[in-house]
């Protein structure tokens, strides 16, 4: 039995008292395409049962870890420590939502301090938030904290951000009447950025490294943007690479904001993920998000607060940086403890190690008859243009079960001159016979 | 120089065809602490009633509105890095900005100190 707690006389007062003939009358600016006329559900069946048909519909799919591995674009898969795991599923951590009643959860609060410690240290800020829910939305917020610190409304994009990213950054400045103004794809990182940054500009928003994988020298463009008042947001996908590289921060960014999922974080078709968002202490009251505070109790004991919260949409309603008043706890816990077992020295070395093997990728690969490599300078990722149609390639290598990266018409289609282009990832995770089998496989498919 | 008074708590001190604007120190002590202020830019046209600042303490953050039309002329803006002078000589140093004035006649309908302090008694 359904238990419904509104009888029909209920009903009928509550359409009577807004003035609505039927409950159907209140999806009438729905299309009548769209509606659903009653769900056509299997009976119920047994627990052995659903096992089994839900087995076999799994097993549909190619789990990343079961085949050679080389999808990126913006989610990679990396080894995350059991450790991780096991500690995320402590109950005071996994059931416990974003904190309202924030100085009673000690805990929380200390774990977020540490997390945004680590983001600080990492993005060379002195300021980072306690999570937002992706890069992208971290991106989208920091184009939307520029214009308030600049009090100008024109975000300049480099062709090297990643197509998903300028998107979201497109969306939310649509809503609020703000200029984007999005660089062509740029795969061979030639676009000259410097010359579109002028007084009207608030921010330029470059990815290093970038969608197609070049490392961006970003020193020259944020001296560009101060010297016209505008700010530069460093946008970081693949969050091991500053394991290795200069930080953005080092490198004059103003803003930086990334997808923390490479630490601590599956894959997990695409999200939940964790988004960074760190920034120099003199723009923090514009700053968007939670931000956790180190201080000392009445009795002189080391505490956490929330702090800053005026910013925030409980206190200054409409009038707040933003309207994100969560955090992706959860997955900001995970690349905390993971980023913990790491240390610096082992980010360090993992970021050696992925380096390495795409080098030995990338060299391997570019011998492969046709095949061209674009990229002069590459962390872990790097774009490759093919003889023939790179979504098809992709597509026949699947077949011999070799995941092989992303065609870039996925993220840029119907830009024809960009059809033959993939862009290939290989982390920790790949051993020599992945490699093997990789270049084997594309050399049989390209034959 | 003539001083009035808002519902708001807001002050506005006239001298030739310029107006100071302020929060008068009933708001002050009402806020606490001021952490922190956002100024208008210079140059922006404000009807009356507008939010012309936003000022936040340690328990909250508040509008300032402007207490007649006009363009703002001047901002204090050493308040940015020391809000505390809100707090020690609000009807002072602590001043926001300058406007110039668009219309006198809206000066009518704000309260002069006597009256102000009449209404302060009735909260």
């Amino acid at each position: 039995m359904r238990y419904l707690p509104h009888s029909e006389a209920d009903r009928e007062a509550m359409l009577a008292t807004i003035g609505v003939g039927s409950i159907d009358d209140l999806f009438s600016d729905i299309p009548a395409n769209l509606r659903v006329h009653g769900l056509d559900l299997p009976r119920a069946a047994g627990e052995l049962s659903v096992e089994r048909t839900l087995g076999r519909l799994a097993a549909k799919n190619v789990p990343a870890s079961s085949v050679p591995f080389f999808v990126g674009a913006g989610a990679y898969k990396h080894h995350v420590p059991a450790t991780v795991d096991h500690l995320i599923q402590r109950s005071e951590f996994l059931t416990s939502y974003t904190p309202y009643q924030p100085e009673i959860t000690q805990g929380t609060l200390q774990y977020l301090f540490e997390f945004q410690t680590q983001v600080a240290h990492l993005t060379g800020m002195e300021v980072a938030n306690a999570s937002m829910y992706d890069g992208s939305t971290a991106t989208a917020e920091a184009v939307l904290m520029a214009h308030r610190v600049t009090r100008r409304k024109k975000a300049v994009l480099s062709g090297g951000l990643h197509p998903h990213y300028r998107a979201v950054v497109e969306t939310t400045s649509a809503m609020a009447s703000d200029v984007v103004e999005a660089l062509p794809a740029d795969p061979g990182a030639t676009e000259d950025i410097l010359a579109r940054i002028d007084a009207e500009t608030s921010c330029v928003v470059v990815q290093s490294p970038s969608v197609y994988g070049h490392l961006i020298d970003l020193a020259p463009i944020a001296a560009r943007a101060h010297e016209v008042g505008a700010l530069l947001i460093a946008v970081v996908t693949e969050v091991v690479s500053l394991g290795l590289v200069e930080s953005p921060g080092a490198q004059g960014a103003d803003i930086v904001v990334g997808e923390g999922q490479s630490i601590g974080n599956a894959l997990s078709f695409g999200g939940p993920y964790v988004g960074l968002f760190a920034a120099r202490a003199k723009h923090v009251r514009q700053m968007p998000g939670r931000l956790c505070g180190e201080t000392v109790d009445a009795e002189g004991r080391r505490g956490f607060v929330l702090t800053l919260s005026t910013r925030e949409q409980h206190i200054r309603r409409d009038k707040a940086t933003s309207n994100i008043c969560t955090n992706s706890g959860l997955c900001a816990l995970a690349f905390t403890i993971h980023m913990t077992l790491l240390g610096e020295a082992g980010l360090g070395r993992l970021a050696r190690i992925n380096h390495a093997n795409a080098v030995k990728l990338a060299e391997s690969l570019g011998e492969v008859p046709g095949v061209t490599l674009l990229n002069d300078s590459f962390f872990n990722e790097f774009t490759l243009r093919l003889p023939v149609n790179a979504a098809d390639i992709v597509e026949k290598l699947a077949a011999k079960g070799i995941l092989g990266g992303v065609p870039v018409s996925r993220l840029e289609p119907g830009n024809a001159d960009l059809a033959n282009l993939v862009l290939v990832a290989s982390t920790e995770v790949n051993t020599d016979e992945d490699r093997a089998a990789f270049v084997a496989a594309l050399k049989e498919v390209l034959a | 120089m003539a001083t009035y008074f808002t519902k708001d708590h807001e002050w506005v001190r006239v001298d030739g065809d310029i107006a100071t604007v302020g929060i008068s120190d009933y708001a002050q002590s009402q806020l606490g602490d001021v952490v922190y202020v956002e100024l208008p830019e210079v140059g922006k046209q404000l009807a009356k009633g507008d939010e012309a600042a936003v000022v936040e303490s340690v328990k909250a953050a508040s509008e300032v509105f402007a207490p007649i039309s006009g363009i703002v002329e001047g901002i204090n803006a050493g308040l940015v890095d020391q809000p505390a002078r809100i707090n020690e000589a609000p009807e002072g140093e602590g001043w926001f900005l300058k406007l110039i004035i668009a219309d006198k006649g809206e000066l009518a309908g704000l309260m002069d100190e006597t009256a102000y302090k009449a209404f302060l008694e009735t909260l």
